[in-house]
């Protein structure tokens, strides 16, 4: 997807310039370009609960501050600055640096930008960023090849794996260096992209996508067996008709019980459940029901 | 197991417990880690096949925000070792999978904690400008979620082999791992769960009951033309929805007037 602007750029809450003048001596080199996305793979690292992947940030800023700040005091300050708190979606961090290294650069070429104008830019992009990273990388583009992976593998088959693993590589590093590149080269112009129709009818198409395909797998994937007998008798042809509880809720609707069960999964998670205690439940539910004979494999 | 394969196993898990916290390479996804397993302990096809299960399960396990997802790198490390190297089914291994995943939860959260004094580190680092002494924090940390997933699964692999491993098994009574076999057949809408409330979205639930209604009544729809459906659903629907005809509506105090050319594109 490439991110388009020939307006002038929306100047955003912050009081910069875009028309600033180029300076020639402070330019990111392709080294480091390329160091910044090495380390930019490596952002959680450190992740802890106290600011997350902040250290994983002044990492990946390194190269940057190193290229446009010389003397000890202003790369110390620069360091600190970008060990504050930061999270967001991983993949999609990598605007947000680029952005970020403009704005160093900006305010190495002596330009009026106070640190506060950089923490805001890089606070204000990392929720809606999120918000749009979480639901196309995680919500779709992983669950989706993760099961087309998962249903080739179950054969055995290499290619099931690869498939995966591959896939979601591609996207990655598109996202990375690209993602890297337009940040840096917009600069703050793309605070206004991210609130824009472009990435929102992305987001918005990604989302379709996984609901539709989770619901495909719900029906698919899920099994519930209830052979609990409910009657039995021998019609004119003497043969044996059994009615089980599975066999009416398969002639109303085939996979009812996951879909339920689903529900229940999301409202006990909206609740704040932790994950592992919904699967312990479920395995309860399975040894007692498959102890009364009520539920089997 | 030969000395090579437990120094090579070791340094599977080493990657993939690091993996599990950078989610960047997706080494820890049980598709890839079982396969790498199963790679190293000379039985490929097994470890692709148990990956491959136990990812139909974990699918939708994610870290958002501050939410703790279970840890699919240590459960799918022991599980392909107690599978491949202790003779065990795939059943058997998928059991166990899962309450591996909560301690590997416990243990990350455990590490997660630890860190905070790192960060606390770096910042004295930061204030001299030692480029090095962040960097050395930095991946001090990721260095302690390699081992965490590694040591424990060293601990296996010493016992993986032998007979003590089927003594354990054995003794679990047949009514808990039966109960667990039915219980596996419907875990994996927890991972569906969290998909599904992670992309809060309201009005897009029709498409999923769509897509649960597609493949519960037409079998023959496999999953790439489930997927083709579902994308040409989503490009009509932004199409013909109007909220995506209006000019840019930005959260950000972006300026007014913004143009209407982004209407007739779509990428």
């Amino acid at each position: 997807m490439t991110v388009e602007n020939t307006q002038p750029a929306s100047v955003a809450a912050t009081e910069i310039d875009p028309t600033h003048p180029e300076h020639p001596a402070l330019q990111l080199t392709k080294r480091d370009y390329a160091s910044t996305y090495v380390r930019s793979t490596f952002l959680l690292g450190s992740f802890n609960f106290e600011r997350m992947q902040a250290i994983g940030f002044a990492v990946s800023m390194i190269p940057a501050i190193k290229r446009f700040y010389t003397t000890k005091e202003d790369q110390a300050a620069a360091l600190s600055r970008h060990l504050e708190f930061f999270n967001t979606q991983p993949w999609i961090a990598s605007p947000i640096l680029g952005v970020t290294a403009a704005m160093e650069r900006q305010k190495a070429a002596g330009e009026d930008i106070d640190e506060a104008a950089i923490t805001n830019v890089k606070v204000g992009l990392m929720g809606p960023l999120a918000g749009v990273g979480d639901p196309i990388f995680w919500g779709t583009a992983r669950p989706v090849l993760a099961a087309l992976g998962a249903s080739i593998a179950l054969s055995g088959n290499i290619l099931g794996p690869l498939l995966f693993f591959f896939g979601l590589m591609i996207i990655r590093m598109a996202t990375r260096w690209y993602g890297f590149k337009v940040g840096y080269e917009k600069g703050v112009e793309i605070v206004s992209e991210v609130g824009g129709n472009t990435l929102r009818r992305f987001t918005q198409i990604a989302s379709i996508v996984g609901l539709f395909v989770m619901g495909s797998l719900v029906s698919k994937w899920t099994s519930i067996n209830v052979p609990f007998q409910l009657s039995s008798y021998t019609d004119q042809t003497g043969k044996e008709v059994t009615t089980t509880v599975q066999s009416i809720l398969d002639s109303l609707l085939p996979g009812m019980l996951a879909l339920l069960l689903t529900f229940l999964c999301m409202w006990l998670l909206r609740k704040k459940v932790n994950a592992i205690w919904i699967i312990f439940g479920m395995f309860a539910v399975g040894i007692l029901g498959y102890w009364l004979g009520i539920l089997a494999p | 197991m030969s000395p090579l394969e437990f120094i090579l196993v070791i340094l599977v898990a080493l990657v993939c417990g690091m993996a599990s916290v950078l989610d960047e390479r997706q080494f820890h996804r049980p598709i890839v880690a079982c396969t790498l397993m199963g790679l190293v302990l000379g039985d490929l096809q097994t470890g692709i096949i148990l990956g491959g299960s136990l990812e139909l399960i974990a699918l939708g396990w994610m870290n958002v925000g501050a939410a703790m997802a279970p840890d699919a790198a240590l459960a799918s490390t022991i599980a392909a070792l107690v599978v491949i190297e202790g003779h065990q089914s795939i059943g058997e291994g998928i059991a166990l999978a899962v309450p591996l995943a909560a301690a590997g939860q416990v243990l990350t959260i455990f590490v997660r904690t630890i860190t905070v004094f790192f960060q606390h580190q770096a910042d004295r680092f930061a204030a001299n400008a030692n480029f090095r002494g962040v960097e050395l924090m930095h991946f001090s940390g990721l260095a302690l979620q390699g081992l965490r997933v590694a040591i424990p699964t060293a601990a296996v692999a010493a016992v993986a082999g032998t007979h003590i491993v089927q003594t354990w098994l054995d003794a679990i009574p047949e009514v808990i791992t039966g109960g667990l076999q039915v219980a596996g057949g419907f875990i994996v809408v927890v991972g569906y769960a969290m998909v599904i409330n992670m992309m809060r979205a309201k009005a897009l639930m029709p498409f999923f009951f769509l897509g649960f209604v597609l493949a519960a009544f037409i079998p023959d729809l496999n999953l790439v033309g489930l997927g083709i459906m579902g994308a040409c659903l989503a490009v009509i629907y932004v199409q013909l929805n109007p909220a995506f005809h209006d000019s840019i509506v930005a959260p950000a105090p972006a300026t007014a007037g913004a143009p209407n050319d982004l209407d007739n594109e779509l990428e």
